[in-house]
């Protein structure tokens, strides 16, 4: 090789990442915020334009709260889901490699499920009729059975349940690698087994929980069978707006529109949160 | 009754039993080390005592104390564990505090604390650094000053240098036995170098199999071993199969060796080792006269420098002799020599 230059043969193998992304990411995105700004048609489709009505609808008190409570429920629903599969995922990573195939196979059965059989399984666990409140009667703790779906705590569950099985096989790696002698040695150094996991453990493995958070948050934003089956139409996420207008009101400009600024404001939350989580640790 | 004492303690992990009815009485504030090969038990013993694994048999006393049932969180002892387990999200300072943090001490308070035992370790200024920017006889120091910050009644350490290399390794053997005998400290030390455990240790528990197969000063298990496992696993040994004949005399081979008088126990007629260090056995001319001699064939001649190893096939018996350049007898491979196991060297064990 004289010079320094690559020839067309070292760029082979990058051509089918190339391709790829693409054909799968760039063209449908580069298509999608041509479309956001195309001019809808009404009682048609839509025709190439370049507007910016599209967007200024979107700043509406109505989409801009559909926005923020998208954001705070797939916040919410991460945090807790986060905060219930992390000391989970601990214990079990703890336990011996062969009792842990069951646990793996049942949480990998769930992600086997439908979401959207998942939300009607809920929708009658939380119903008036067949749910969990008719045992409380019986239990004598309530007087008549309640309905608790649709509700904003029914949606939360619902999301949670969904969210648990992806946060425990993102967190699973990172606790299994974790040293069983840093609790350890944190114990002989006079701290309980309690005080030990979140002293140690956790600040070991914030990395890992700040990205469990983003991946589950990210997935929620993209929720829309949930808010529909388990929430009132106050709890209907943005996705489900997006649905609406790009299936049944055929306003796919607007939905495109909508889409690409659930994008940008969920892209600059993660990544305020990674700064965030870089700038706390010691240098 | 000050130290620490074990009493019948046993640990079974399933049907798995990884330490079975071990009596041991640690001296105070000597060094101890627990000494034998991988899967032998040591390691859990040592978890025993520090409270992370609970006896399934026995008691531990500390200073006549029962804590068999306190949790390892109450028990202040100190530890050094293999890996080290230094934590990677705190400095060196704020590593070698956490105790006393953990104890709500003033801030002040542990920083002082913290270079006080950084003095101690010899690695003073450090205290502000990254766990990740320190060497790894650094890292080393750091664990065992960590462990020290309370000042406390037991220092365990499992294989704590394992993860150095050679040359360093024998210095922080030195260090550490020097460090202990500054403070006055009861230590125990999991090792399976017995070399480590020599330069080291005032007494080696030796173990095999869950069981503590002799309990003894370093040179004790070496002049002295209780049985045939020890001698084997403390330096290298020959061990000769024999048959006692009175208490004086073995047959090997169908020859009588003499031997300073046997322990009790042995009847005549039963089956023995003979074990005989390598270092006093005798290479002589073919053919020379005297008691305690086989005939055999020098089958091979490891010349080391600083000493010469030689193997003799006495029928189908392997014996090794070392012996010192300057001593090195007349001898090449395939010649016929005289092997002398001299009556004073010779140690009658059970087979």
């Amino acid at each position: 090789m004289t010079s320094g230059r690559p020839t067309l043969g070292q760029h082979v193998p990058l051509l089918y990442p190339a391709l790829v992304l693409g054909i799968f990411f760039i063209i449908p995105f580069a298509t999608m915020l041509a479309v956001s700004f195309f001019h809808r048609v009404e009682g048609a489709f839509y025709e190439p334009a370049f507007e910016l009505s599209n967007y200024a609808r979107f700043f509406s008190p109505f989409f801009g709260r559909a926005l923020g409570f998208s954001i705070l429920l797939a916040g919410v629903a991460a945090v807790i889901a986060v905060t219930i599969a992390f000391p989970f995922t601990y214990l079990l990573t703890r336990m011996r490699r062969r009792n842990q195939v069951p646990w793996l196979v049942f949480i990998l059965a769930i992600l086997s499920l439908s979401e959207v059989i998942i939300g009607f399984s809920w929708a009658t666990l939380m119903s008036r009729t067949a749910g969990l409140s008719n045992i409380l009667v019986w239990l004598g703790v309530l007087d008549q059975p309640q309905a608790w779906s649709p509700s904003f705590p029914a949606l939360l569950i619902g999301l949670c349940y969904v969210g648990f099985p992806y946060t425990v096989l993102v967190l699973y790696p990172a606790l299994s690698r974790l040293d069983p002698e840093l609790p350890e040695a944190s114990r002989m150094l006079g701290a309980s087994p309690v005080r030990s996991f979140f002293r140690v453990v956790v600040p070991v493995l914030r990395s890992s929980i700040i990205s469990a958070i983003i991946m589950v948050f990210v997935f929620n934003l993209g929720a829309y069978v949930l808010p529909q089956v388990l929430g009132k139409p106050q709890h209907w996420t943005l996705s489900v707006l997006i649905t609406d207008q790009a299936i049944f009101q055929s306003n796919l400009p607007f939905a495109s529109a909508m889409a690409i600024f659930l994008m940008v404001v969920s892209l600059t939350l993660v990544g305020i949160t990674l700064m965030l989580g870089q700038g706390r640790r010691p240098s | 009754m000050s130290g620490l004492r074990l009493e019948k303690v046993g640990k079974s992990f399933g049907l798995v039993v990884a330490v079975r009815d071990v009596d041991i009485e640690f001296p105070q504030g000597k060094f101890v080390c627990l000494l034998g090969p991988s899967g032998c038990g040591k390691t859990t013993l040592l978890r025993l005592i520090a409270g992370l694994e609970m006896p399934t048999a026995g008691r531990i006393l500390l200073d006549g104390s029962d804590l068999t049932k306190t949790p390892a969180h109450k028990r202040e002892f100190g530890m050094v564990f293999q890996s080290l387990a230094l934590f990677p999200h705190l400095t060196v300072g704020e590593n070698i505090a956490y105790s006393l943090s953990v104890r709500g001490v003033p801030k002040e308070k542990r920083r002082q604390r913290a270079a006080e035992l950084l003095e101690l370790v010899r690695l003073p200024g450090v205290a502000d650094r990254h766990i990740s920017q320190l060497s790894g006889g650094q890292r080393q120091r750091v664990a065992i000053a960590r462990a020290l910050a309370l000042n406390p009644k037991l220092f365990l350490l499992d294989e704590p240098l394992s993860a150095l290399d050679a040359k360093l390794r024998e210095a922080m053997q030195v260090e550490l036995r020097q460090l202990q005998q500054r403070l006055g400290i009861s230590t125990i030390v999991v090792t399976h170098d017995q070399r480590e455990a020599m330069t080291m240790a005032d007494v080696v528990v030796i173990m095999d199999h869950g069981n503590v197969q002799q309990i003894a000063t370093p040179l004790e298990t070496y002049r002295n071993p209780a049985n045939a496992f020890v001698a084997d696993f403390i330096g290298i040994s020959n061990l000769i199969p024999g048959v006692m004949v009175d208490p004086t005399h073995i047959e090997v081979h169908g020859k009588p060796m003499r031997i300073e008088r046997a322990p009790a126990g042995f009847a005549a007629g039963s089956k023995v080792s003979l074990s005989v260090r390598p270092e006093e056995v005798h290479i002589r001319p073919a053919g020379e006269p005297g008691e305690n001699r086989l005939a055999g064939t020098v089958s091979f001649i490891r010349d080391l420098g600083s000493s010469v190893e030689i193997t003799a096939q006495c029928d189908e018996l392997e014996v090794l002799a070392v012996t010192t350049p300057r001593e090195r007898p007349q001898a090449a491979v395939g010649e016929p020599v005289t092997v002398e196991l001299p009556v004073a060297a010779c140690v009658v064990l059970a087979s």
